[in-house]
């Protein structure tokens, strides 16, 4: 396959430099290199993993090694909101599986896919928030909300997409 | 504040404190557990400070304000740890008088100040009712979700402020630590020993032999580390504790440290814990700064650092020698035992790993002695345990109970019993590891050796409540989803046979199940059990195989008769039209995306069910609530 043509983006490794330096470039400090990368660009650029394992020293299958064991890495663009439905049991018990589905209708996600095409939503599942009290369970981004309905969920998300549309004008 | 140089240093500075905070007339408590913060319970907060602010009322009694502190009638806002009455928050609790005010929103906070605060008014609107009987209760304590309980390793959560080390210390906070460094490491281990306190992780295996351990093998470098990667679902106990009582899980650390000869220690906590990482930050900077614990803890030659590792999501990193890889930097892969971590650990040095709720305890027992441990709980099992009670029962939240106390005093009289007066079918015990008990089960003691003869296990302390309506087949296949997401891959059965379980029980649930099916679930389930290294293999079939035994029925409706009985595989529903009632009006016909309904305008409509897909479409539209699920 004929590569792009077009030079890939010049990315500022300044931040993640930064990042490495901050953990003296340990090798046992992978894990929370990685964490701040992925806070910084949302993801995991995979120029950015053979970057970090050039500046760690070790090989560039061990970093995408434990990039690609652990649930939290994304080796995927994600979405301004990330939207992390619980599924734990609690959760799963009393109705997490509909709130799901009324999410992922209401920002049309179809055929398995997780983020929106304008990069505006991921919908995730966790497994347990912990917050099992509340259940089902919601997390945008940040916020947690907690005996969530279809019906309160849609409303939620009229919200967020209003907001979102009143941006762009 | 200045370092503390001693034990009768910490004493004295204890005193001064109860001191300054016996000057509040009137504590406020607002939770500020993950699940109050999710109903707001943060904006509550301030509203009460701008409030009482308002009102000239606030004069918060800092310890480094002496002057603000002169007339004795000073009111305090605080945030609280987890109550554990989750269900009911946002909570609000007002001290001394012990009131509680459940599902408190910001527009009642004026009427608290002024009515309750202000005049000692109660708000009746406000107290707790209970929901099977409608009697009131004004009183935490009165209250039947707590009255049962007996809060030990959870005596701090919901009545300290997380954030403030001094109202720690006033509780007899590190008083645990302190008698520590005034023994022999030896003698430190002989009084976990005597208390027979058992992890409360899961295999109950006996904490101070697992010191003994630690102690006795050699290395100059050795490591304690801290298991607060709670990855069960339906399990926050751990959460609780590390957010509401972070100091009590520095102390514990520090007097294993000082019990098996390390200096420095590890927390790893799940990344899905933002605040118990924030909670434990704070905790341990102020720890540093007041010289409980750094390079001379308590003026002592000893000397413990702390530092927290954050997980970054996967299950098995739970189990200790995964948990060690990663906080290697590694994947989280467990490796054969022995040798075990006592021996060769953490960067191959000698590490014992402890469980959150176990170290609590660990602060505990040199707290206030062995024998006040043991003097509840049963001869095998002593002490209490907590429980994260959750699903369809009237009160979720987190209770601790002695071990040893019956399900049905937990489900029943502290969880209010089951929602809706449902019929209680099962409960899951230890999540994804651990097992069902059914109705049979109601009236066995929960402790480490009772559950094992029913081939549950407490795992980390999980109680998911079902009822009727829960299918348990659904139920199997949900945990088996979850454990082969989880598996890491190292063993073959573990990694594929969870697979090839997956796959049977779905097929089961989409009614293309044979009988033939439970026989294979059942064969492929004993061999994972044997076949795999860790603890997540080793278990991961208890779910299937536990449920197969106790509703063997239910499974078999399923493959012979295609029937769910709960109703909840929908697959399995079969929809059909009452020609009583159906006024022919069509519009399910038209909804129907199989083309499965047929029948004139105004006449009755049939649904064909070789063509009907289950979808429930139709249901939905029906004006007369003519169409049935059967």
């Amino acid at each position: 396959m004929a590569k792009s043509v077009v030079p890939k983006a010049q990315r500022s490794f300044e931040k993640v430099n930064e990042i490495v330096r901050k953990y003296e470039a340990k090798e046992s400090m992978l894990i929370p290199i990685l964490q701040e990368v992925q806070e910084e660009y949302r993801y995991l650029p995979e120029e950015i993993l053979t970057y970090v394992a050039t500046a760690l020293d070790i090989s560039p299958a061990t970093v995408y090694g434990v990039a690609t064991f652990y649930a939290q890495f994304s080796l995927d663009p994600k979405g301004k909101y990330v939207i992390s439905v619980c599924d734990g049991t609690a959760c799963h018990v009393r109705g997490s599986s509909p709130v799901l589905d009324a999410i992922r209708k209401k920002v049309n996600l179809v055929d398995g896919k997780i983020t929106t095409d304008d990069l505006r939503f991921t919908v995730q599942t966790v497994s347990c928030l912990g917050a099992c009290g509340l259940a089902p369970v919601v997390v945008i981004n940040d916020k947690v909300y907690g005996q969530v309905t279809k019906e309160a969920i849609e409303l939620i998300l009229d919200e967020l997409i209003q907001k979102e549309a009143e941006g762009d004008n | 504040m200045e370092k503390i140089r001693s034990a009768s240093e910490l004493v004295s500075l204890r005193e001064q404190i109860k001191k300054e905070l016996s000057k509040n007339k009137l504590r406020i408590l607002v939770c500020a557990g993950t699940g109050c913060v999710a109903g707001g319970s943060l904006e509550i907060f301030d509203e009460f400070k701008r409030l009482l602010l308002e009102k000239n009322l606030d004069v918060d009694c800092e310890l480094d304000k002496e002057d603000n502190c002169n007339n004795n009638n000073s009111y305090k806002v605080a945030k609280s740890g987890c109550h554990g009455f989750c269900a009911q928050g946002p909570l609000i609790r007002i001290e001394p008088e012990d009131i509680l005010y459940t599902h408190v929103k910001i527009d009642d906070v004026e009427e608290i100040v002024n009515e309750t605060i202000l005049k000692g008014n109660i708000i009746d609107r406000l107290i707790y009712k209970n929901p099977s009987t409608g009697e009131k209760f004004s009183k935490e304590h009165e209250i039947p979700f707590y009255k049962k309980q007996q809060r030990r390793a959870l005596a701090n959560c919901g009545i300290i402020d997380p954030e403030s080390l001094e109202e720690y210390i006033a509780n007899d906070g590190y008083s645990g630590l302190s008698n520590a460094v005034g023994k022999t490491p030896q003698e430190v281990i002989d009084d976990i020993l005597n208390s027979g306190l058992r992890g409360r992780g899961g295999g109950g295996f006996p904490t101070g032999r697992k010191l003994q351990f630690g102690r006795n093998s050699k290395g100059d470098k050795k490591y304690v580390i801290c298991n607060g990667d709670e990855g069960d679902p339906g399990a926050f106990m751990d959460r609780s504790v590390m957010e509401g009582d972070p100091h009590k899980v520095i102390e514990g650390m520090a007097i294993s440290a000082y019990a098996i000869g390390a200096n420095e220690g590890y927390i790893y906590v799940r990344a899905e814990y933002p605040m118990a990482i924030a909670r434990l930050r704070t905790a341990i900077k102020e720890a540093l700064e007041l010289g409980i614990i750094g390079d001379s803890v308590l003026g002592t030659d000893f000397s413990f650092h702390v530092h927290i590792k954050e997980g970054a999501g996967a299950f098995v990193c739970g189990e200790e020698t995964a948990l060690i890889a990663s906080i290697e930097g590694k994947r989280g892969m467990p490796n054969p035992k022995p040798p075990f971590p006592t021996d060769s650990g953490l960067w191959g040095c000698p590490t014992v790993i402890n469980n959150v709720e176990t170290l609590a305890n660990i602060s505990l027992i040199l707290d206030k002695g062995p024998d006040y441990f043991k003097n509840v709980g049963e001869p095998n099992s002593p002490g209490t345990k907590t429980f994260a009670l959750t699903g369809q029962v009237a009160n979720t939240g987190l209770i601790e109970v002695p071990m040893g106390t019956t399900l049905r005093e937990i489900v029943y009289d502290i969880g209010g019993g089951i929602i809706g007066n449902k019929k209680y079918k099962a409960v899951q015990i230890g999540g994804p590891s651990g097992g069902c008990l059914t109705e049979d089960h109601l009236d066995i003691k929960l402790d480490f050796d009772s559950l094992k003869t029913v081939g549950a296990m407490i795992g980390s302390g999980g109680l998911v409540v079902m009822d009727e309506k829960t299918c348990i087949v659904e139920v199997a296949r949900f945990f088996m989803s979850f454990t082969q997401v989880e598996s890491c891959g190292k063993c073959v059965l573990c990694r594929e046979g969870t697979k090839r379980m997956l796959e049977i029980l779905e097929r089961i649930v989409a009614g293309k199940g044979t009988v033939e099916d439970l026989d294979l679930l059942v064969e492929l389930g004993e061999t994972i059990k044997d076949g795999s290294l860790c603890g997540l293999g080793k278990t991961a079939p208890n779910p299937v195989l536990t449920t197969l035994k106790y509703f063997h029925d239910e499974y078999l409706h399923h493959v012979e008769n295609k029937v769910c009985d709960a109703k909840v595989c929908s697959a399995l529903k079969v929809y059909a039209i009452d020609p009583e009632i159906c006024k022919g009006c069509t519009r399910c016909k038209r909804v129907c995306p199989a083309g499965a309904i047929s029948g004139k305008v105004k006449e009755a409509h049939t649904i064909d069910v070789l063509k009907c897909i289950k979808c429930g479409a139709c249901v939905g539209v029906c004006a007369f609530n003519a169409i049935k699920e059967a």
